[in-house]
């Protein structure tokens, strides 16, 4: 289960998000008002849009196309139309860069 | 405005508007459904601040919306048995039998109220005025959000062929919609999901929508009962003041939403993936925008359905250059869309197609066919359409 650089800190704006792609695989890493770094699958669970064209609000990310809702930290689906959880990867921060565990 | 009628998109020979039928698998095979759609460039820190929640604007909207509801329905009731009552029911008609609309659906979509909990009770409320079944009408929403006049995919589409101009005119004064509305409730709180209704709304909501639905029901037919105790107690005409109060206003009130609700895309395109051909932008007087919460921005809230209707006149501004030009008015648009809507009782593959600025990037009717995510696996020359 491999570290993975993925972006430098300053790409991701305090309370926002960035697309992240991977080995086939598309992933959002947010950066919270306390300054902490959180990853998620990329993608939406309830059709498939990119989450990173959505709106982060304090720690909660929505969808740009449905207005569902996700608690970015955890996954967990808050506002319909979502009911399915998004899945979350650990993320760590060194040297400017942040690094997602990626499985 | 430059504009001509012609068919655009996918040109279809049978039109079967049920979710389940031949157009369904036809617009999920052809790439139509789910699929990526036009949108104009915002740079992302624009959008950001135009997607911004604020609870302050629909605080004030809906203080104001609420108290209109008392001052007219007190205008109704003090002036009962005189013709002055006539205006403060007709008003009271609008706030609370149009106004529910563009509540119900800005609500919906989370959008008008920054705090989780009051778009919630407004959404319920508003939905409850419409008589509209709570959950199954976010799901059916969000469906039209995804696949925008697609034909056997959108459970919302208004202007269905072949369209009939006498049922059109009766949705003015809500008796059919009405009827409709509170049989599908009254299914729902039997326990009973259509078809339909079970395709679009995931398994784990349908208790709450049957649940939802057997309260509006409990509360319609109090109102009922109170109406027919006064009615046998002898009170008369005044016996339908619990139907004019509460419900009735679907009937004799609904006509502004209906007129504002038809525009946003009757004339237009079926199965395009551009918002630009199948929603309508134009222009209206303050009061119905106020009423419609500006939705008259139809192209843009289609676009970017997470900017709060307070924001879209801001929105419009910016991407305007990139749009074909709006309407000048309520009348403007019904005379655009009417015009389409005969040629298309004869030819349903018409369509309007307005001209747009020099400054806009050209019509995508199959943006589709270029997103490696979508990609069915078709090459081009398999695909149906124009």
């Amino acid at each position: 289960m491999p570290w993975v650089d993925a972006c430098a800190v300053d790409d991701v704006e305090e309370e926002d998000v960035i697309r992240w792609d991977h080995e086939d695989q598309t992933y959002a890493i947010f950066r919270s008002v306390d300054d902490e770094f959180y990853c998620t699958d990329g993608l939406c669970t309830h059709e498939q849009v990119h989450l990173s064209e959505g709106l982060v609000m304090e720690n909660e990310i929505e969808c740009p196309k449905h207005n569902g809702l996700f608690d970015y930290r955890t996954g967990k689906a808050l506002r319909a139309p979502v009911c399915e959880d998004l899945r979350t990867y650990e993320t760590r921060v060194g040297n400017g860069r942040v690094m997602v565990l990626v499985e | 405005m430059s504009k001509s009628t012609t068919s655009i998109g996918s040109e279809l020979t049978v039109r079967d508007y049920s979710l389940t039928g031949a157009n369904t698998r036809q617009a999920i095979e052809n790439g139509l459904s789910a699929a990526e759609w036009y949108h104009s460039d915002v740079p992302r820190k624009k959008l950001k601040s135009l997607m911004k929640r604020r609870d302050a604007p629909a605080i004030h909207d809906t203080v104001i919306w609420i108290a209109l509801h008392f001052v007219f329905a007190a205008g109704g009731l003090y002036f009962w048995g005189s013709w002055l009552c006539v205006p403060f029911w007709f008003a009271y008609g609008v706030v609370y039998g149009s106004a529910c609309d563009s509540r119900w659906h800005e609500c919906g979509h989370g959008t008008a109220f920054r705090t989780r909990w009051m778009n919630d009770i407004v959404y319920h409320i508003a939905s409850f005025q419409i008589m509209r079944n709570p959950v199954n009408w976010r799901w059916s929403h969000a469906r039209h959000h995804t696949d925008t006049l697609i034909v056997g995919r959108d459970p919302e589409i208004a202007w269905m062929h072949p369209i009939s101009l006498v049922l059109k005119a009766l949705a003015f004064v809500g008796i059919v919609d009405t009827w409709t509305s509170l049989k599908t409730l009254m299914r729902n709180a039997m326990g009973n999901l259509s078809q339909e209704e079970r395709d679009y709304i995931p398994e784990s909501q349908w208790p709450k929508a049957v649940f939802w639905a057997r309260l509006h029901i409990a509360i319609y037919a109090a109102v009922l009962v109170v109406s027919l105790v006064m009615l046998v107690s002898g009170a008369g005409w005044k016996s339908l003041i619990p139907i004019l109060l509460i419900g009735g206003p679907r009937v004799y009130g609904c006509w502004h939403f209906v007129m504002t609700g038809l525009l946003q895309h009757g004339g237009l395109a079926e199965n395009v993936l551009d918002h630009r051909l199948n929603s309508r932008t134009l222009y209206m007087n303050p009061i119905s925008r106020w009423v419609y919460w500006n939705m008259n921005y139809h192209i843009e809230h289609h676009m970017f359905p997470m900017v709060p209707y307070y924001s879209l006149p801001a929105l419009h501004d910016l991407i305007k250059d990139d749009l074909p030009p709006p309407n000048t008015s309520i009348w403007d648009g019904y005379r655009e869309m009417m015009g389409s809507v005969m040629k298309q009782r004869v030819d349903p593959n018409h369509a309007i197609r307005r001209s747009l600025p020099p400054t806009a990037r050209p019509y995508r009717e199959h943006l589709h066919l270029a997103v490696p995510e979508r990609n069915t696996g078709l090459e081009i020359g398999d695909r149906g359409g124009t």
